[in-house]
């Protein structure tokens, strides 16, 4: 089997894996970044999103070989320091319980940013339907989407 | 207040407490910390301080995102007077200082932790006041603690934690130490971030699926579909040539296969040829388990209450008013699978897992590996959910009995089916109601038989909810009878009360209905003895503004509940649109005590209405030739972020010994909202989920 190469986090990155393997398992199991979560196995979830050619992606259903050439990015690469404005509006309303799914919405979260500048709740639930929290920590989401959305336009005005 | 120490429960121990596996650590500022900290000495069990100034608290808890690191840190923190920025957490091994039975059920963690951890911290603030005393050579009560360091307050002199940590772990525990008046306190009480966020949100935070070994192989078990059934036999050798299987061995409950990734051991167990012997459990359906619990209630049940007589008054009564309710079984479904990692070695064993019962899977790993105890360590990690379901160690025991089978270490993982198929589900439940009405529209009996499959011993869990009702009604008797189909069933947030308060709360307004009474002024009359639900009612009801008007087609509901020692009251608004409910807006009032973390309450509150909202607009697993028809979210969904109702959360303040609170909101959501659904349409739900059908 051919080895699949591809951009993940800035890096370059070469895999001898079976073609029809899932990216969530290359990630988690071949390259151990555990940070993308494994929930449902069949893109209903949302917990295993990350991003491909910047475009939010199930890692689940995305096999291996459909990646060559291109550029990931997980939650691991989303920022070195925890500064993406996803992330620091998520620590600044405390949403996480379990925290499991986080991962996913974060990077779906991300995703919808740099589409939709000012989302409003009925973006924000378009794009966010398919993440499931079980602790519930919609409202949250919601509220952190909101901020973050302020938080990148101030630093896009401060540039 | 001064409290005398047990003993026993401050050995001193000079044994390293085993961590999981620490790999760097962030302070509660953020800022990341050396990878590995300055050995910390040990002052008791729960409270180490390091040379660094760093104070490592030890949470003999687990967290599944109830907040308990959070909330046990306060409570250490706030008698230990240490600076909150200069903590770290970190989860012990399983160890008799810690209780008879480490664990999270039953919402008990600040329970049972309000006061001993209260006194670990004074106990260990008083080592380091001792040491600096007697580095000074003046006595105690001329030295005070604050912001991590001992103060003298005869002069300027300051002395910090980390440079008497030596000193102070060589002293003995004190006998007695004295406990702030709660008046005082600068930690407990105040809303307080969550620890625990920092690593959740960039990919740190290791849960039990993101353990990694060296050598380790990953494994997937092909278990029967139906309950109880055995491998009589079966073939591996096609699964053998699956690319990166490495393995396939039999355990107890059936064929692992193990590969080097995740994904070769699901497609390798796909190649399996098993012949099962399914077992009785084959013949048995929801229709069959249904029928079962409408034959059982025709006849009297054991009892569980009674009070009065409650045949003789209904019988006398103005009026009389029967339903029957039912509820589906329910799996837990969390979002991080079921998984465990184990390595069994011919000396020890080793295991990292996300589970509720910490003691038990140490004692589920001794009894398969038939070590002693002492060589036996389990690994606390991080829960991506737990709601009861981590409280079994079935999956434990699995991993144990790979790893011992197979002789490497072995992380096993549930796909979504295997979690959703093989769960301990919530038990169904089948609710046959009689109440009378005096001349005057009051409640004068209350009777009810209740058929399910009790567990856990005795016969609490199939009736909570609906025989321990707070209401001052005359006459009452609940009688239960115990079904078991084969199902297997557990703990699941709430437990009885998750089903039973659906029931019991739907009568009540049954009753107030028949009556002609207003639901909430029915419960205020009831509830004129139990002075904590009123009060709750009353806060929810001035809330809420019940009795105000509202939007067309809009209705409200109230439903409280009783359960792990806090009252709560939570009002629904609901309409009902193309036969889709719509929860609008829910209000609730919680009685949980003294609060410790106000944040946490609130999140609590808000995610227990979640999980009851999910089980009541959506929940059902269902049951055909004795498997599980349900796979996967298409098939048993849950609340969305476009579903989530407008919550409101309100405290009252108390200044009662504290209740839990993960399971708090569970219970009363559904009758909230199927109250609410009766004042909006005039149909009266009586099973769950709701259906399109039965508001049409």
């Amino acid at each position: 089997m051919p080895a699949v190469k591809f951009t993940l986090n800035g890096k370059p990155q070469t895999v001898d894996v079976p073609p029809a393997m899932p990216l969530l398992w290359v990630l988690r199991d071949t390259l151990g970044m555990t940070g993308t979560k494994f929930g449902c196995g069949m893109a209903l979830c949302g917990a295993c999103t990350v991003h491909v050619n910047g475009q939010p992606m199930r890692s689940c259903a995305t096999p291996i070989s459909s990646i060559a050439g291109k550029t990931v990015t997980t939650i691991e690469g989303l920022s070195p320091d925890s500064t993406n404005p996803v992330q620091l509006a998520w620590i600044e309303a405390d949403v996480p319980q379990c925290g499991y799914c986080q991962s996913g919405q974060i990077m779906t979260a991300v995703a919808l940013l740099a589409k939709t500048a000012r989302p409003t709740d009925a973006d924000i639930d378009e794009a966010l339907r398919n993440s499931i929290c079980r602790c519930g920590t919609y409202d949250e989401i919601r509220r952190a989407i909101h901020r973050a959305a302020e938080l990148k336009r101030a630093q896009g005005g401060a540039k | 207040m001064s409290v005398q120490i047990n003993r026993r429960s401050f050995l001193r121990n000079t044994a390293a407490v085993a961590g999981g596996l620490l790999v760097g650590f962030r302070l509660t500022d953020g800022s990341l910390a050396a990878d590995t900290p300055a050995a910390a000495l040990k002052l008791n069990a729960f409270v180490h301080v390091g040379a660094d100034d760093l104070v490592t608290l030890f949470i003999h808890k687990a967290e599944m995102g109830q907040g308990t690191v959070t909330s046990l840190s306060m409570l250490l923190a706030e008698e230990l007077e240490c600076d909150w920025k200069k903590i770290r957490t970190e989860f012990p091994g399983v160890n008799r200082e810690y209780g008879p039975n480490q664990g999270v059920v039953g919402s008990a963690s600040i329970r049972s932790s309000w006061e001993s951890l209260r006194r670990a911290g004074a106990s260990a603030r008083e080592m380091l006041i001792q040491a600096a005393a007697q580095k000074w050579g003046v006595d105690k009560s001329a030295c005070r603690a604050e912001n991590n360091a001992v103060v003298n307050t005869s002069g300027n002199a300051r002395l910090t934690y980390g440079s008497l940590a030596e000193a102070a772990s060589k002293l003995p525990a004190p006998a007695s130490v004295a406990l702030k008046d709660p008046k005082d306190f600068r930690i407990v009480g105040k809303p307080t971030k969550r620890l625990d966020t920092p690593a959740k949100v960039n990919g740190s935070a290791i849960f039990g699926i993101d353990v990694q070994l060296p050598g380790m192989l990953y494994g997937v078990v092909a278990r029967c579909r139906v309950f109880g059934g055995k491998v009589l036999h079966f073939d591996g050798s096609k699964a053998r040539l699956t690319p990166g299987v490495k393995n396939v061995v039999q355990i107890p409950s059936g064929v692992a296969v193990l590969a080097d990734n995740t994904w070769s051991a699901i497609e390798g167990r796909k190649a399996l040829s098993i012949m099962w012997n399914e077992g009785p459990v084959a013949s048995v359906s929801s229709r069959t388990i249904s029928q079962t619990f409408a034959d059982r209630v025709q006849q009297p049940g054991a009892v569980a209450r009674k009070q009065g007589d409650g045949e003789a008054a209904l019988a006398g009564a103005a009026k009389k008013v029967e339903a029957v309710y039912t509820t589906p079984y329910l799996a837990h479904a969390p979002m991080e699978p079921l998984n465990c990692v184990a390595h069994v070695r011919p000396d020890s064993c080793e295991v990292w897992a996300s589970t509720q019962g910490q003691t038990a899977a140490l004692n589920e790993a001794v009894r398969i590996t038939g070590l002693k105890p002492e060589n036996v360590k389990i690994h606390t990690q991080y829960m991506g959910g737990g709601f009861g379901r981590r409280a079994r160690s079935d999956y434990i025991g699995e991993a144990v009995e790979v790893s011992k089978a197979a002789g490497v270490p072995v992380k096993l993982t549930w796909t979504r089916e295997d979690d959703m198929q093989q769960d301990w589900y919530r038990p169904a439940s089948y609710a046959r109601f009689a109440g009378g009405l005096d001349a005057d529209g009051w409640p004068l009996a209350w009777t009810a038989r209740v058929a399910c499959t009790p567990f856990g011993g005795g016969s609490r869990t199939a009736v909570e909810g609906v025989a321990d009702i707070a209401y001052a009604i005359p006459h009452i008797q609940v009688e239960h009878h115990a079904v078991d189909p084969g199902i297997p069933v557990s703990y699941w947030r709430s437990v009885g009360y998750s089903q039973n308060t659906f029931f019991a709360e739907s009568f009540l307004d049954e009753l107030a209905a028949a009556g002609g009474k207003d639901p909430l002024e029915l419960r205020r009359r009831l509830l004129a003895n139990s002075p904590r639900l009123l009060a709750a009612l009353e806060l929810a009801a001035a809330k809420a503004g019940w009795g105000k008007p509202l939007p067309p087609g809009r209705g409200r509901g109230v439903a409280l509940s009783n359960n792990i020692g806090s009252h709560t009251v939570q009002i629904a608004e609901v309409s009902v649109d193309r036969g889709k409910v719509r929860v609008h807006r829910v209000v609730c009032a919680v009685d949980c005590g003294h609060v410790v973390n106000p944040s946490g309450v609130e999140q609590q509150i808000k995610s227990g209405i979640v999980f009851g909202l999910s089980a009541a607009l959506k929940g059902g697993i269902t049951i055909d030739g004795g498997r599980v028809q349900q796979g996967n979210f298409h098939q048993y969904d849950v609340l969305r972020i476009d579903e989530m109702p407008a919550v409101e959360v309100y405290i009252v303040p108390s200044q009662n010994a504290p209740g839990g609170i993960g399971e708090a909101s569970t219970p009363g959501i559904a009758p909230a909202v199927t109250n609410a659904l009766f004042a909006a349409t005039g149909k009266r739900v009586r099973r769950l989920p709701i259906r399109p059908e039965d508001l049409g």
